[in-house]
């Protein structure tokens, strides 16, 4: 079971939270002109990377915020996490 | 019956309290404080079993966890449990045990022909001997395995016993007592850590219990005892044992399962049998110590082979004898040790050494007790067939390649010692890259993966004072790192008897014209020639070899016989054992049962259970539960001898006809709040949401972004920023999460917040053509006309002084408003609308009679919204806005979503106007077509129509659409039924919708 740091509520068992995903993935904006192959890379096209991968986590049983874990997904170790909204270099 | 085989004296048990038990129906008599193995031995019983390939007998090898034989059946207080470890099960009075794997019984086992027909069971019979024919897998091959093989039967009962789950933190965990975690937790909880310290038997002090050492001028058991004393007194230490941690998972998360009651007749009340621990540690100390390796010789299965270590321990912990006539077969010092405590107790053992001259302080004393010693000797072969008679033993040359005369000598029983293997499974098991140590021949941990430190034997540390400093060390360094504290401990003198050096021989050739099976995994009857087989089949890898010979798998996991295993692989490959490398060690270390693992969370408490504030209400007044979701809803009311379709077809009609009242508190309710809440449902819902006023709800349905429906419900405006959405039960806490992630990633600019307010509001729909009526009795001074309250209308009153919320909203195609009143309040507003509605005719109803309603009227729910299906689909394409964005709205337009010939609901009727159609059932053009028929559709819903009185049923069917007035069959082959149809509108009943707006 992994242990998450939850930028908000501090380190949290795996069991309080849902999984969300690829964080790199962005919805393309709202009434804008797109190919289906943009959107279907949107909706269905995902890598499944090994080694570091930035996701998103929702802190279901905690402050229910979504943030972004950047995980390595062989080893599952833990690099940092971030809020939501925070600049990732 | 006498126990032949207990010494007058010694050992940790208590003589003054002596306990009988059963095995395979016989009585016999133990002392408290003996596991079921010594207790046996004590009464001269080897035969325990039969093994799992040859049916080969079985005795005992070990003395603990490391036991790959003696598993047997337990009864205990009128429950069975199988994959019972002898060596592990201590003695309670009245404990029954039984052998398993033999059939009929461990003396005369059929399945021990298998033994001669040994060509019929080589490596990888199971894929060889059972591919052909085929259709004998069924039929012959299947029930023949299953007969034959098996470690024990499981208990179809319900099991009575609690099992509990705890979750604990701590500075440090140490797995293991011996010398190594003592001293280190010692160390640690005098530093002020919080400690906690496991061991899996129910004794500490691991091998100190059992050598012949000294510390701080006390026997290794006393200076043992002396520390759990002292750690048992400290408030920042928990001292556990009969406790295995037996997994290492992710972020140092380690799981161990304390024993609390299986060593009781009984569990005690209030107490569970198990408890599982799952423990986030700063920092493990792995103490685990090392298991005896076996030599590897002819039948060196046989009931009487057995680790010296575990004939030692047999000795000095229960004051037993494995043997009368014992024979020590040894290639190092170890053998010795067990062969003088023999001597110490008035046995005369025999020690053969593979060395040619070694030269140690216990040798020598063992050549000044005046104990036979055979150098350069070792055994050929055991003989005997139900337990060892005598052994086969020669002079073998120094290159160990060449056997001189063979010799037969009597013993009953042959103590073998190969030397020591560090058990290493948790440090692997975290991810440490474990690494070969030359000197010991076997693996140890390499450079720590996570925060273990393994100390002591665990890590190729064999001499005491080296494990005592190590540990005292790693102790006060890690504690340091963590508390900052630094108190310093005296480090105690050690006196041990120095050893030499190992023989690195281990397996012993076989004699000319001899074919002897020699066993390297006694649990899965894995033997040299087995090996042999796989490799000259061409497998390599060393994780193919071990899962077509079965070396080291299943509940063993490899505990004796990993090493000797690589060993042999890598002596035919010409390899040396790091180039062949190990197979992974996996959790459990040892077998947990599934009790302990499910927990409490067994039957009603595998989750919660919802009530909404009316339940007693409905509990009083017969109401029927059904599970929905978490919640608990009244499926119908029960009068009298009604069954559920009675009950439910009188409250659906009484709805139709008079007025109705059913408990709508499940519905997921979200608050949604800000100036920008109009933008966001304009976003998530498919219809148009900004121009919505104050005082008005609307429905609507929202998509996923791959365009299949997720949700409706309606959503009220409250005031200007303020909204009030409703949810399907089933998905209200999706839509949360769903509205949550759009806000708090996608569209952060929109100011909005969202909150779950289903448990604040208790809900009472009111249908049927006298709501109206009850209504205005529930609120005389409010204007709840058509005029005053239209359809889709909203209004905030008073009942009797308490606050509410009155909506015209319908789900069952009646006339109808639903009432919300806070969740305290649920009670009162349900009593008195049933007291007010009394004049007209007002009946509660369940689900069951809501279903019936809705699916009459073809409203879509849960059975039609199941994730398959679109908007159009459902016929809620109406409430597509073409004039502005939304969720999943570029998905519509993808080629199967705007087929001509596309899926579209339906009903559909029998054309007997009788039969009932079992829902899940396919429609079909023709009943006699050749299989597979073609699926044209399924049965979503269905109901007995109360406006029609007939059966009515909604159907997904593909062309939907043109399809109404065709003629199908639906078919249930579960149901073995083929019904006539006819296909319909699914608006069965008021297809203009006009009774919701009178
Ligand atoms: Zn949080």
């Amino acid at each position: 079971m992994l242990h998450i740091k939850c930028p908000y509520c501090g380190m949290r068992s795996q069991n309080e939270f849902s999984y969300g995903g690829d964080a790199s993935v962005k919805r393309p904006e709202l009434n804008k002109e797109i190919s289906d192959e943009e959107w279907d890379n949107f909706v269905y096209n995902r890598k499944s990377l090994r080694g570091k991968h930035l996701e998103l986590w929702q802190h279901l049983s905690g402050c229910r915020q979504w943030i972004k874990v950047e995980r390595d997904t062989a080893t599952h170790e833990i690099f940092n996490t971030f809020k939501a909204d925070e600049e990732i270099s | 019956m006498t126990q032949k085989f207990r010494l007058e004296n010694g050992g940790l048990i208590n003589r003054d309290k002596k306990l009988s038990f059963k095995f395979n129906g016989k009585t016999y008599f133990g002392y408290e404080g003996d596991t079921l193995a010594s207790a046996l031995i004590a009464n001269g019983v080897h035969l325990v079993g039969r093994s799992f390939k040859y049916h080969r007998p079985r005795g005992f090898f070990g003395a603990g966890v490391d036991e790959p034989y003696a598993i047997v059946q337990l009864y205990r207080n009128n429950e069975t449990e199988p994959n019972i470890k002898a060596t592990e099960q201590e003695l309670f009075e009245g404990l029954e045990a039984k052998s398993v794997n033999c059939w009929p019984s461990v003396n005369f086992d059929i399945g021990a022909i298998n033994n001669f027909l040994k060509i019929f069971l080589p490596a990888g019979f199971y894929y060889k001997t059972f591919m052909w024919p085929k259709s004998f897998w069924y039929r012959v091959y299947e029930p023949f395995i299953r007969k034959a093989a098996g470690l024990g039967v499981a208990s179809t009962k319900h099991d009575k016993e609690r099992y509990e789950h705890k979750y604990e933190y701590c500075d440090l965990l140490i797995a293991g007592s011996g010398p190594s975690g003592l001293a280190s937790a010692y160390a640690a909880a005098k530093n002020g850590a919080r400690v906690i310290l496991a061991e899996d038997k129910p004794r500490f002090g691991g091998s100190l219990l059992t050598s012949d050492v000294n510390i701080g001028n006390q026997s290794g058991e006393d200076w043992a005892n002396s520390i759990i004393s002292e750690l048992k007194e400290m408030p920042n230490v928990v001292v556990k044992n009969r406790s295995q941690v037996f997994g290492y998972y992710d972020h140092n998360m380690l799981v161990m399962s304390e024993k609390v009651s299986d060593h009781l007749p009984k569990t005690k009340k209030h107490h569970p049998k198990q408890r599982l621990w799952y423990i986030r540690a700063k920092e493990v100390l792995i103490s685990s110590g090392s298991i005896e390796r076996p030599l590897v010789f002819g039948n060196n299965d046989t009931p009487g082979v057995m680790l010296s270590s575990a004939a030692k321990e047999y000795l000095k912990v229960y004051g037993v004898l494995v043997g009368k006539n014992p024979l020590v077969f040894t290639n190092n010092d170890s053998g010795y040790e067990t062969a003088i405590e023999f001597k110490k107790n008035g046995i005369n053992p025999i020690i053969l050494d593979s060395r040619v001259n070694p030269q140690s302080e216990i040798v020598n004393e063992a050549i000044n007790l005046g104990i036979k010693i055979k150098f350069s000797y070792v055994v050929v072969a055991a003989q005997g067939y139900k337990k060892v008679s005598s052994a086969d033993i020669a002079k073998i040359s120094d290159d160990k390649k060449q056997l001189d005369t063979i010799e037969n000598i009597k013993c009953d029983c042959i103590c073998v010692s190969g030397f020591w293997t560090p058990t290493i499974h948790l440090a692997s098991q975290s991810g440490n890259k474990t690494k070969f140590k030359e000197e010991i021949d076997a693996f140890v941990p390499g450079t720590s993966k996570q925060n273990e430190t393994t100390l002591g034997a665990a890590n190729g540390i064999f001499t005491l004072e080296e494990t005592l400093k190590d540990s005292f060390i790693a102790g006060q360094d890690l504690s340091k790192k963590i508390t900052n504290n630094d108190n310093k401990i005296s480090f105690p003198n050690v006196v041990e008897k120095k050893s030499s050096q190992h023989d690195k021989f281990w397996c012993v050739p076989l004699p000319k014209g001899k074919s002897y099976k020699r066993f390297l995994d006694f649990q899965n009857d894995v033997a040299v020639s087995d090996i042999e087989i796989a490799l000259k089949e061409g497998y390599r890898s060393i994780e193919h070899v071990k899962r077509y010979t079965t070396l080291g798998m299943a509940t063993d996991q490899g505990k004796t016989s990993n090493l000797n295993g690589l060993q042999l692989v890598s002596d035919i490959e010409n390899k040396v054992v790091p180039a062949v490398g190990h197979t992974t060690f996996r959790p459990p270390y040892t077998p947990i049962s599934i009790g302990a693992i499910v927990g409490r969370e067994v039957g009603k408490h595998s989750k919660p259970t919802r009530k909404s504030p009316m339940h007693s209400w409905h509990e009083k007044n017969n109401a029927v539960f059904v599970d929905a979701g978490v919640w608990l809803r009244p499926r119908y009311y029960k009068q009298g001898s009604e069954t559920l379709f009675e009950a439910s077809k009188r409250e659906a009609k009484n709805v139709r006809t008079n007025v109705g009242v059913c408990d709508v508190t499940t519905l997921g309710k979200i608050d949604i709040k800000g100036p920008d809440a109009a933008e966001l449902l304009n976003r998530v819902y498919t219809n148009a949401w900004l121009k919505l006023p104050v005082g008005k709800a609307r429905y609507g349905v929202m998509l996923r972004e791959d365009g299949i429906v997720m949700d409706d419900g309606t959503t009220t405006r409250i005031s200007e920023n303020h909204y009030h959405m409703t949810t399907t039960t089933a998905q209200a806490a999706n839509v949360l999460s769903h509205l949550e992630y759009y806000l708090q990633l996608v569209w952060p600019e929109l100011n909005v917040n969202v909150v779950s307010t289903t448990e604040q509001w208790a809900g009472a729909a009111i249908a049927g053509p006298k709501s109206r009526k009850l209504l205005q009795k529930l609120f005389p001074n409010n204007d709840v006309s058509n005029e005053g309250l239209p359809f889709m209308g909203y209004m905030e009153s008073d009942l009797f002084g308490v606050k509410a919320r009155i909506f015209r909203i319908s789900f069952s195609g009646e006339l109808a408003y639903e009432v919300n009143v806070e969740s305290d309040n649920g009670h009162f507003m349900w009593e008195k609308i049933i007291e007010l509605g009394q004049e007209f005719q007002v009946q509660p109803y369940g689900t069951e009679a809501l279903s019936t309603l809705r699916i009459e009227m073809g409203h879509v729910a849960g059975s039609e919204l199941d994730g398959r299906t679109i908007s159009y689909d459902t016929s809620l394409e109406g409430l597509i806005s073409k004039k502005k964005d939304f969720i999943g709205k570029r998905s519509l337009n993808r080629e199967a979503f705007t087929s001509g010939d596309r899926q579209k609901i339906v009903g559909v009727v029998p054309l007997d106007k009788k039969t009932s159609i079992p829902e899940g059932s396919h429609l079909v053009k023709d009943a006699q077509a050749p299989l597979p028929n073609k699926k044209l559709g399924h049965i979503s819903a269905s109901c007995w129509s109360v406006e029609h009185d007939n059966p009515f049923s909604l159907a997904i069917l593909k062309d939907g659409k043109n399809m109404i007035g065709e003629k199908l069959f639906v078919m249930s082959p579960l149901k073995n039924k083929v019904i006539p149809v006819e296909i319909v509108s699914s608006h069965y009943v008021d297809p203009k919708g006009e009774r919701v707006r009178s």
